[in-house]
């Protein structure tokens, strides 16, 4: 009950844990989500507590679902991200869990060893089938060109292409050897300029590119690679080239010396490698079959390792009473949630089988609780965004539930645009119809998040835009005539003002509302759609659209002013009404309020035909303030003595609101020579525990200092500080008074932003549908259908979230600063119950992958 | 599968579009032809010879031009969504045939 107003009343609870059934009753509170545990050990080290090897083995089980889960997820297998909530395992479960999931690891590990072994076995031997193939083309290009190579036969080093002669050679005596292998194709350059350069001629390079790619083993990704063989003469040109080699990290194979050693070679190679497949394939078998095996139950096996590790950080917080040999917690938990807090522990006793039943005591305390809002899924969103600018303080009044209204509207009178207000409607509409797909939900895109957890938000701002659409008279930039437009041009003509001649003489003409006819009544809901096609349109729309900007603002102001009134009577501090509230309020209103009645003042009894006489109420506005009258005519009788009185009420506010408050408290804190009277009527009022603490709560907050809790009540007359109290009052009187100005002023961001948005919506209607409905040829309609896509691009883009985005910031800002900082302080902690719905839902958000 | 063009994402956008310009622009031809006056400046009226026109005929033929070109054009892009709806669709079906 007024949950939403003020926040939930909280109380510090302590609960009294047997040994046999402290985990049960843990499980059974995460699973509520009730109550928030305070840390009972604040000192003592993260390793140093009670249940630091659990912990451990929770970390343990951790790493070893992570590796699971990376295998899983490289194999491609699909997780089954069900709905799945399974219970937190008792301890004695858990053995069982370990035990399975560490057997898991050590095959999963063997297995994929032996997939890599026998991968990197294949390779060698698909390189080696490559290169005796490609070599045997070297030889091949030989034996071909053999009759052209017997003229150069004295001369075997002047051949400088890549042929080999053996029967030169072999006439020479010199001892010719062959190094044959696979390198990189980016290395072949460097290699052969090497060789060159170290071996001086005496190695002959032929190289021949593989045509197809080879994986690479160490980074798996394709390469290409060249064969190459290498012909040398003596023993030291071979230590040299095999070194080179291994630099170059070469695959070398054996080369075959003759034909027929080649085809046995290949011959073998084949149904080695053929062999090799088989095997592959039935290990890429079996390890697909036990990562599905494994896929199956290891998101319940995550979910339940996250939730015993929660449990056993929350049995760290606890503390050990020897004496009832009972975990002893500290929690905060809501008045109203304590009979489901004893249930739940009745619940965990039970289900452990203990004898002796665990309970809760209620606990008074001096501590400040955690606030604890309830909200449903309509009104978080707008929880959220308060609680963005601070979370309030324990049972202070709470701006969300006004926000509901107040800044969709806000809002809306800064985008005001029927079209637009009824596109972002729907989509916002559509994100409501599909809440609760999972596939909407759970997208881990960060703005898709922003905007779905604010759907309601949006709706509700799309609404209301429709609105302020109908009032402006705007559907994308172009007016609708509903109604009937309440002005008339042929009055004019009827009335002998303008004649025929006049249309063609004149660029512009001005309907005359005071000859009878033209202006027949107001439109009935909104800005008459005449003015769409008016060229004076602006100056009309921004004398309204300020004036009202102004009035709003004074109306937002003056209501947070008075929602403080909640605070003061709530923290029982009326004095605060006196002295801080009227002050202020008389302030606002004498001036602004003043503004406000003078602007409806004007708009009432002024009319089209008095308005060469209207008087501009600027002028009198500021000669208010300079308490001179000169010349003007006034707006009504008795203006100028109402106006000084004003101006008075409201100078003289000032001081009180300087003054007052601090020289109450000194008078009340020092009068000491009355004792019995004022202690007396404060002890009277003390018959309440809540009372008791609340009291001591606000002296803390009146600038009485902020140590510890332990001190006695004396405290609260010993320590009132008056120079604090005066600087805080000071401060807030300063900023008040030159608040209210430039807040006044500041609430002209909603002409400003309305005035934005209306002209880029005509730019862009102009500048692009123009252009095609405009076109005079037969094939303009062609022309209209991609018009038509680049203007709905366009709008989306720039006129619904550029200007969407900003109309919602500003908004946001007359929220937090204009409205917030009259009433509202914002630093409170929030409630965050041990629950475990809170934890992370997806496995990006486990951190485990 | 046969036909199918777009991803999911494009063709719910074609979708999309197609709706809100067949609604948009059937709505803009209903309003040029009743002659809206709002709408005077998007009519393509070039010279300033219609200050001798005694009737606003002329006006008025232009007027139901541009509301018949909207009208083909809310007709083309019913087309547009209906090839849309074909390609969600068939995106719908490979959806299911790969699980």
């Amino acid at each position: 009950m007024c949950s939403l107003l003020r926040g939930e009343e909280m109380c510090l609870a302590q609960l009294f844990l047997q040994s046999g059934s402290a985990y049960d009753c843990v499980v059974e509170l995460g699973e509520l989500g009730l109550v928030e545990f305070r840390d009972l050990n604040p000192s003592v080290n993260a390793f140093q507590r009670k249940h630091v090897n659990e912990i451990k083995k929770c970390e343990e089980m951790e790493r070893i679902l992570g590796y699971l889960l990376r295998e899983v997820k490289k194999a491609d297998i699909s997780l089954p991200e069900g709905d799945v909530n399974p219970v937190a395992p008792l301890p004695k479960h858990v053995m069982a869990i370990m035990e399975q999931l560490q057997r898991l690891e050590v095959e999963l590990g063997e297995v994929t060893r032996n997939k890599e072994k026998l991968q990197r076995n294949l390779l060698e031997l698909t390189e080696y089938t490559h290169m005796l193939r490609i070599s045997r083309s070297f030889v091949q290009k030989t034996s071909e060109q053999e009759p052209l190579q017997v003229q150069y036969e004295e001369f075997p080093f002047l051949e400088k292409d890549t042929l080999m002669d053996y029967s030169s050679m072999q006439r020479l005596g010199a001892k010719l050897g062959f190094i044959s292998g696979l390198i990189k194709r980016t290395k072949i350059e460097a290699f052969e300029r090497m060789l060159w350069r170290v071996c001086k001629g005496y190695t002959i390079l032929s190289h021949a590119e593989v045509e197809e790619y080879l994986e690479d083993p160490d980074t798996g990704e394709p390469s290409r690679s060249v064969v190459f063989l290498i012909s040398y003469w003596g023993d030291q040109i071979g230590q040299k080239v095999k070194k080179i080699c291994d630099c170059y990290h070469c695959h070398l194979y054996p080369y075959p010396s003759t034909n027929e050693e080649r085809n046995d070679v290949v011959e073998g190679l084949r149904t080695r490698i053929q062999d090799l497949h088989t095997v592959l394939h039935r290990t890429e078998d079996y390890l697909k079959q036990v990562l599905m095996k494994a896929s199956e139950s290891v998101y319940t096996w995550v979910i339940q390792v996250k939730k015993m590790k929660a449990i056993y950080y929350i049995l760290n917080l606890c503390s050990f009473d020897v004496t009832n040999k009972c975990l002893i917690a500290e929690v905060w938990c809501p008045v109203n949630d304590i009979p489901t807090l004893r249930r739940a522990l009745e619940e965990g006793s039970r289900k452990s089988g203990a004898t002796v039943p665990s309970f809760v005591n209620r606990i008074p305390t001096n501590d400040t609780p955690p606030t604890q809002i309830r909200t449903n899924k309509f009104t978080s969103g707008f929880q959220n965004i308060v609680d963005a600018y601070g979370v309030g303080n324990y049972r202070e009044v709470n701006p969300a539930p006004f926000t509901i209204i107040t800044f969709p509207f806000l809002f809306a009178v800064m985008f005001g645009d029927l079209g637009h207000g009824l596109i972002m409607a729907l989509f916002a509409f559509w994100m409501v119809l599909y809440e609760n797909n999972r596939k909407l939900k759970n997208t881990r895109n960060e703005i898709w998040n922003t905007f779905f957890e604010g759907r309601y938000i949006i709706l509700m701002m799309g609404l209301f835009s429709i609105y302020t659409g109908l009032i402006y008279n705007d559907c994308f930039s172009k007016s609708l005539n509903i109604f009937g437009s309440g002005w008339n041009v042929s009055a004019m003509f009827r009335a002998e003002v303008w004649k025929n001649a006049d249309i063609s003489g004149n660029r512009f003409l001005t309907l005359d509302p005071n000859v009878t006819g033209v202006f027949t009544g107001p439109y009935p809901l909104g800005i008459d759609p005449i003015w769409n096609l008016a060229s004076n349109r602006l100056t009309f729309l921004n004398s309204y659209k300020m004036k009202m900007s102004v009035i709003l603002g004074v109306i937002h102001m003056s209501f947070g002013v008075i929602l403080s009134t909640y605070n003061h009577l709530h923290f029982r501090k009326k004095h605060n009404l006196y002295l801080v509230f009227l002050p202020e309020l008389l302030f606002l209103l004498c001036l602004f309020g003043y503004l406000v009645f003078m602007i409806f003042y004007k708009w009432l009894v002024f009319t089209a035909k008095d308005s060469r006489e209207a008087p501009s109420i600027l002028i009198h506005f500021i000669n208010m303030f300079l308490m001179q009258s000169d010349g003007v005519q006034p707006l009504y009788p008795g203006q100028t003595g109402l106006q000084v009185f004003l101006v008075v009420v409201a100078v003289l506010s000032v001081p009180v609101l300087l003054l007052g408050k601090p020289v109450y408290l000194y008078w009340l804190h020092n009068g000491n020579h009355r004792p019995g009277l004022y202690r007396g009527y404060e002890r009277v009022r003390r018959n309440s525990e809540e009372e008791l603490y609340l009291m001591r709560a606000h002296d803390m907050e009146e600038g009485a200092s902020h140590s510890d809790l332990s001190s006695s009540g004396e405290r609260q007359t010993d320590e009132f500080d008056f120079a604090d109290e005066f600087l805080h009052q000071a401060i807030h009187t300063i900023e008040y008074c030159l608040g209210c100005v430039s807040n006044t002023a500041s609430y002209l961001r909603l002409w400003a932003l309305s005035l934005a948005h209306a002209q880029l919506s005509e730019v862009l209607w102009t500048m692009v549908m123009r252009v095609g409905l405009r076109m005079d040829t037969s094939l303009g309609v062609l022309f209209l259908v991609p018009v038509f896509g680049l203007f709905a691009v366009l709008t989306v883009s720039i006129l619904l979230v550029m200007e969407g985005l900003s109309a919602f910031l500003h908004a946001l800002r007359l929220h937090w600063v204009e409205f917030q900082n009259k009433f509202y302080s914002g630093t409170g902690v929030k409630f965050s119950p041990f629950s475990f719905s809170l934890l992370p839902s997806s496995f990006e958000q486990y951190g485990l992958l | 599968m046969r036909g199918l063009i777009c991803g999911p994402k494009l063709a719910a956008c074609g979708l999309v579009l197609s709706a809100w310009g067949v609604i948009m622009l059937a709505m803009l031809g209903i309003f040029y032809t009743t002659h809206s006056a709002v709408l005077i400046e998007d009519v393509p009226v070039i010279d300033h010879s219609i200050y001798q026109d005694g009737s606003p005929e002329r006006i008025y033929a232009l007027y139901n031009k541009v509301g018949y070109n909207c009208f083909i054009a809310a007709g083309i892009y019913i087309l547009f969504a209906v090839f849309s709806g074909c390609q969600l669709r068939l995106n719908k079906q490979k959806a299911y045939l790969v699980h």
